[in-house]
């Protein structure tokens, strides 16, 4: 980001000026004010209280009794308070202050001295393949944070999905489970497309195709299995291929697992195939740069190593 | 005479410097943000509210999202570690009135768009606690069933057009077909995963 110039910022330099001749002007005003009051307070006269020589209806006098010392000394010191601020912070707005302080130049410096703490061990993290940062404890245990931060509303805090969310836990992955797989997953994001083929299909032809799908992975069901799998053959098999199985290449499931993404109800079965499914893992690499992938990637790996 | 004495007793001059008195804050602090370009100029590549993100964005206000949600990302590094670059003035010249919020129930939203898929805000919109169980957000089902269709839009965009909000004649006669078909919900999911994506999630 280009270096901030507030006086250049304004339409015009004169807001600056203005900014300026009314927060000193007005610093100066209050102190000219208090001073000329005071002294009118502390005019000699005894124990007699001053007045400020108003009168008002004939014998209506306005008093004017001196305001503790305390509390003029405070109003004195708020007044030099305000100077020494507009000398050492930027709020006069034709100078910057004596100590260069600024909202970004604070938050830079804020990433600076994480990215000195922090950044020594991602580099160290980003020398080491995911495989073996899996057996890492404290890369693990990192990683699970991070997961926690930024994975949990879909996934779920264990990871273990949901409706249309994959489970991690598990051997079954839509885009591969090998840690470059996965990694790719995080950093780039997916996108896995099932049209929908109610309208090709019709409803008998849905009720088929959903039938042949849930015997592919051995399941009990009834419908017309040959006419099932002749649709299947004809219109699944390119992302599905013939026996079923899937394709990471495209994120197509393997229908032969038993495992779900959306639900393994007949219902919800058949809904995928008339109405299609949309699925999208966002992508995170450039919002969370390369060090933070690599653990959460180490993270979801370790997962599904687990037994 | 005093000045005191004069202004005491001449109750023009009395309204006048009050007046000036009670209006320095507002002229020193306020006013020249109107003539500042970081404020008024919009940031590279940011474009006006199409017409199903307007119209989910008043959605977002009637249900009260902004009640709980903030849009805004204070440059503090435990803020831009969870949502993203930290937001600049720039990013809202077109919000009228801009949603930045003061209380976060929920999380700051400023940066969602692109964080989730329209099928996770779609359940969590209806039901917050099938995607995320510990959330204490409201569900909003009727979303999914009122159409936005015959909305006023067309005349929305007219009026910020005057505001200053570059729409073209295309843009607002085009408005209405935009809506056709679609539900409140279709209409605020555009809204939020067009949030905060001027700029890219990096830093």
């Amino acid at each position: 980001m280009p270096e901030y110039n507030l006086l250049s910022d304004f339409s015009s330099p004169l807001w600056a000026w203005f900014i300026f001749i009314v927060t000193v002007g007005g610093i100066f005003w209050c102190f000219y004010l208090l001073m000329s009051q005071t002294k009118l307070a502390t005019k000699e006269g005894g124990d007699k209280i001053q007045t400020t020589g108003h009168k008002w209806d004939e014998d209506i006098e306005e008093l004017n009794t001196p305001i503790p010392r305390w509390w003029m000394q405070l109003f004195i010191a708020t007044n030099i308070f305000g100077l020494v601020y507009l000398v050492l912070y930027p709020g006069s707005a034709i100078f910057d202050g004596v100590l260069g302080w600024s909202q970004v130049g604070q938050y830079n410096t804020e990433m600076e001295v994480a990215e000195k703490k922090y950044g020594e061990q991602y580099t160290n993290y980003l020398k080491q393949n995911i495989v073996t940062l899996a057996k890492n404890k404290d890369a693990i245990k990192t990683g699970g944070r991070l997961f926690s931060t930024y994975c949990t509303q879909c996934h779920g805090t264990d990871a273990g999905g949901g409706p249309g969310f994959p489970n991690l836990r598990d051997s079954s992955w839509l885009w591969g489970g090998k840690p470059e797989q996965i990694s790719q997953t995080i950093n780039s994001g997916r996108r896995g497309t099932m049209p929908a083929w109610g309208a090709v299909l019709g409803e008998s032809g849905v009720k088929n195709v959903t039938a042949y799908v849930m015997s592919l992975s051995g399941r009990k069901t009834s419908g017309d299995l040959k006419a099932g799998e002749e649709k299947f053959k004809q219109l699944c098999i390119g992302c599905h291929t013939a026996k079923g199985t899937g394709n990471i290449a495209l994120g197509a499931p393997n229908l032969t697992d038993n495992s779900w993404l959306y639900g393994s109800s007949r219902r919800t079965i058949a809904k995928s195939i008339s109405e299609g499914r949309n699925g999208r893992m966002p992508a995170f690499g450039d919002f969370l740069g390369k060090g933070k992938t690599h653990l959460l990637a180490a993270y979801v790996y370790s997962l599904s190593q687990e037994k | 005479m005093s000045l005191q004495e004069k202004t005491e007793k001449s109750v023009p001059l009395l309204i006048i410097l009050s007046i000036v008195v009670i209006s320095v804050g507002a002229l020193v602090e306020i006013v020249p943000l109107f003539f500042m370009k970081s404020t008024t100029e919009p940031i590279d590549g940011l474009k006006p509210y199409t017409a199903m993100q307007l119209t989910g964005r008043d959605i977002y206000v009637r249900e009260g999202c902004n009640t709980c949600h903030s849009q805004m990302i204070r440059p503090f590094r435990a803020e831009t570690e969870r949502y993203g670059h930290y937001s600049l003035a720039s990013e809202f010249v077109y919000d009228r009135p801009f949603l930045w919020g003061s209380k976060r129930t929920g999380p700051d939203l400023h940066r969602v768009g692109g964080r989730y898929s329209d099928e996770w805000h779609r359940i969590h919109l209806t039901n917050p606690r099938d995607v995320v169980p510990q959330s204490v957000m409201p569900g909003y089902p009727w979303l999914a069933k009122n159409s936005v269709e015959g909305s006023n839009i067309a005349e929305k965009m007219k009026t910020l057009r005057i505001l200053g909000v570059p729409y073209t004649d295309k843009d607002i006669s085009g408005a209405s077909e935009k809506l056709k078909g679609k539900t409140e919900m279709d209409a605020m999911i555009a809204y939020l995963q067009n949030l905060g994506t001027t700029i890219p999630l990096g830093r």
